[in-house]
């Protein structure tokens, strides 16, 4: 490339303008390089493929042989005594509704503040950067800080303190995706409705939040998603209870903290529990990454 | 049409301003709640770590100790095994990230595109626990029976490194761990690399193709340098949830408080020390507090390098 820079005067005797047998020896050894490049890349995107196929086989394998009708009837059992993860799952259902349902309006007015009120702000700019590093900061975290405020104070492990630390985290999700997705309704949808009268609130939550509501739908279907599979915060909260227990109030057991219990022990019927609740979780937060990329589609 | 009695403003105006009001303050202070959570989390695990600050000094970031009965807790090991076994999933996972995005972005046919990029996004998805599962009874087999004793026979003898790959293959440790956070990272950059690629206007890339540029020419002369600081981003938000993984490195570390000579070697990262230790510690001791102490060094860590990722992939809002 760089032959065509230069002053023509000072092109070199042989430079590939002269001697067509360099100039073929050259484009031939770049192509050659491009080629073995491109191999690489390819190289890269099969063994990123075969990691995700290597994933789902293994628990493919593992988990259904051990998926049985008593995972879902009977409660966690000592070893030996074909125990199921009943209560393991309805912890999870309930931590995971409770806390999205806490977390999702706290993310939706976030999220409505830094689109419609504060856009170019120092405050909105502040938020926005403190949400986007809340996004990706460590969930083990979350759970020591919830462990604070709410178990250390309180003498005891909740199923409340878990739904918290689990709201935590779908905060900044919601907040991300809400933001986005009001930032694309056009500015004229917002001016026609203010012009027939209607008061800023109403041109909210009437006119931008139907518009964005598959968007806004799709992030609340994300937040789910990592909640749902989410163990660190809630070893720190909730702690994981091998009985049966819908308070609140004591500690709860989840389907993330029992693999995690399960999977390390030495005996066998709790290892191929935790394959089979594995199995579930995963197939469970990919099915709803699938749903909320398909519900997302058309509009994009 | 002058009629004296016409309102000036909309019949029930009052109840829209009151209305509005109530709205922007819901808003506001929703935003402002964001910046106070992170204060507190912050302020909560200072504070509570302040007894082993107190009772350890600067020390407590050096101190390769982990005595529970003397009652002795240091940082040291915990901060190694953070920053190794992150920068290490780093090394293995740009590459790999790079050729993807890279695959992604000019190289794929247009239709295959989005099936792949779904899949890649989809290996992003998959809770850690399951890494932790998927690392400890397929990763660490084949580290343990295969990996470990060729590069042992290969590398082992070298000099300067070869230090690094002698010892017993247990299949867990240091590596282990780097290669399973690598691949829990490999989709975020990877899917982060090739949005930013895409920002590229494509007439800058149909002039060098004009030009008669190889693709791989187009991406390091023309791709590479207009997406630079972006990249540098992405690398920087893998790097972030590789230091405060926890789930997966609890189970292929090893979880050893003592600073491995080998790659094949045993250790811990904060994050998998604090959860391993949590359940062993009583409200009120020293222990607790220095576990609290750890989760705050490790918020600092990755807060910094959080902002510096998300400054350089700041034209989101532009």
């Amino acid at each position: 490339m760089s032959t065509t820079m230069g002053p023509a005067g000072r092109m070199p005797a042989s430079g590939p303008t002269r001697d067509r047998r360099v100039a073929d020896m050259l484009s031939r050894r770049r192509k050659w390089f491009d080629r073995v490049v491109q191999a690489l890349c390819i190289a890269a995107t099969v063994i990123g493929l075969v990691l995700l196929a290597s994933i789902l086989f293994t628990l493919l394998w593992r988990g259904v042989g051990a998926l049985g009708l008593h995972v879902f009837t009977r409660s966690t059992l000592p070893p030996g005594s074909h125990g199921g993860l009943l209560n393991a799952i309805v912890g999870s259902l309930v931590q995971t509704l409770a806390g999205t349902a806490i977390g999702t309006p706290i993310g939706l007015m976030v999220g409505t503040y830094l689109s419609e009120y504060a856009r170019n702000s120092v405050l909105g700019n502040a938020v926005r950067f403190v949400s986007d590093v809340l996004l990706s900061a460590p969930s083990i975290l979350i759970g020591l800080f919830v462990y604070t405020i709410l178990v250390e104070p309180f003498g005891g492990f909740s199923g409340i303190a878990g739904c918290v630390a689990l709201a935590i985290i779908v905060v900044p999700i919601v907040v991300r995706t809400t933001e986005d997705m009001l930032r694309l309704i056009p500015t004229e949808l917002r001016e026609a409705a203010v012009a027939v009268g209607a008061p800023k609130w109403r041109v909210i939550v009437l006119i931008c939040y139907r518009a964005a509501l598959d968007g806004i739908a799709t992030g609340i279907l994300l937040a789910v998603a990592r909640v749902a599979g989410e163990t660190a915060p809630l070893l720190f909260t909730s702690l994981g209870n091998l009985n049966w227990s819908l308070s609140l109030t004591q500690p709860m057991s989840s389907l993330p903290v029992t693999i995690y219990q399960y999977a390390g022990s030495a005996f066998d019927d709790w290892v191929d529990l935790a394959w089979a609740g594995a199995l579930l979780i995963t197939f469970g937060v990919l099915a709803l990454n699938i749903v909320a990329r398909v519900m997302l589609r058309p509009r994009s | 049409m002058s009629d004296a009695t016409l309102p000036l403003r909309p019949a029930g105006s009052r109840a829209a301003s009151v209305g509005d009001r109530f709205f922007a303050l819901a808003a506001t202070s929703a935003g402002v709640l964001v910046l106070v959570l992170l204060s507190a989390i912050i302020l909560s695990l200072f504070v509570e770590g302040l007894p082993s600050f107190r009772a350890f000094g600067l020390n407590f970031l050096i101190d390769t100790d982990w005595d529970p009965v003397q009652e002795v807790f240091g940082a040291g090991v915990p901060i190694f095994g953070t920053v190794v076994t992150a920068v290490l999933a780093l090394l293995l996972a740009v590459p790999l990230a790079f050729g993807i995005a890279f695959y992604l972005t000019e190289i794929a046919p247009a239709w295959f595109r989005r099936p792949v990029g779904t899949a890649i996004e989809l290996l992003a998805a998959v809770p850690s626990i399951i890494y932790g599962m998927w690392g400890f009874f397929v990763i660490v087999p084949i580290m343990g029976d295969d990996v470990q004793p060729f590069l042992t026979d290969w590398l082992g003898d070298v000099p300067w490194i070869g230090f690094l790959f002698q010892g017993a293959p247990f299949g867990t440790g240091i590596l282990t761990a780097a290669l399973v956070l690598a691949v829990m990272i490999i989709p975020f950059i990877a899917a982060t690399m090739r949005d930013v690629f895409n920002t590229v206007p494509p007439v800058f890339k149909e002039s060098a193709y004009g030009l008669g540029c190889t693709t791989w020419e187009v991406m390091r002369s023309i791709v590479v340098p207009y997406t630079r600081a972006s990249v540098v981003g992405g690398i920087m938000l893998g790097l972030g949830r590789a230091l405060g993984e926890t789930m997966a490195v609890t189970f292929v570390i090893g979880n050893t408080n003592r600073i491995p000579t080998s790659l094949f070697g045993p250790g811990n990262t904060i994050a998998s020390i604090v959860a391993l230790e949590f359940p062993e510690s009583h409200t009120g001791s020293l222990k607790l507090s220095s576990l609290l102490a750890l989760g705050f060094i490790l918020f600092v860590i990755s807060f910094i390098v959080l902002a510096i990722s998300r400054l350089l992939l700041r034209p989101r809002s532009a």
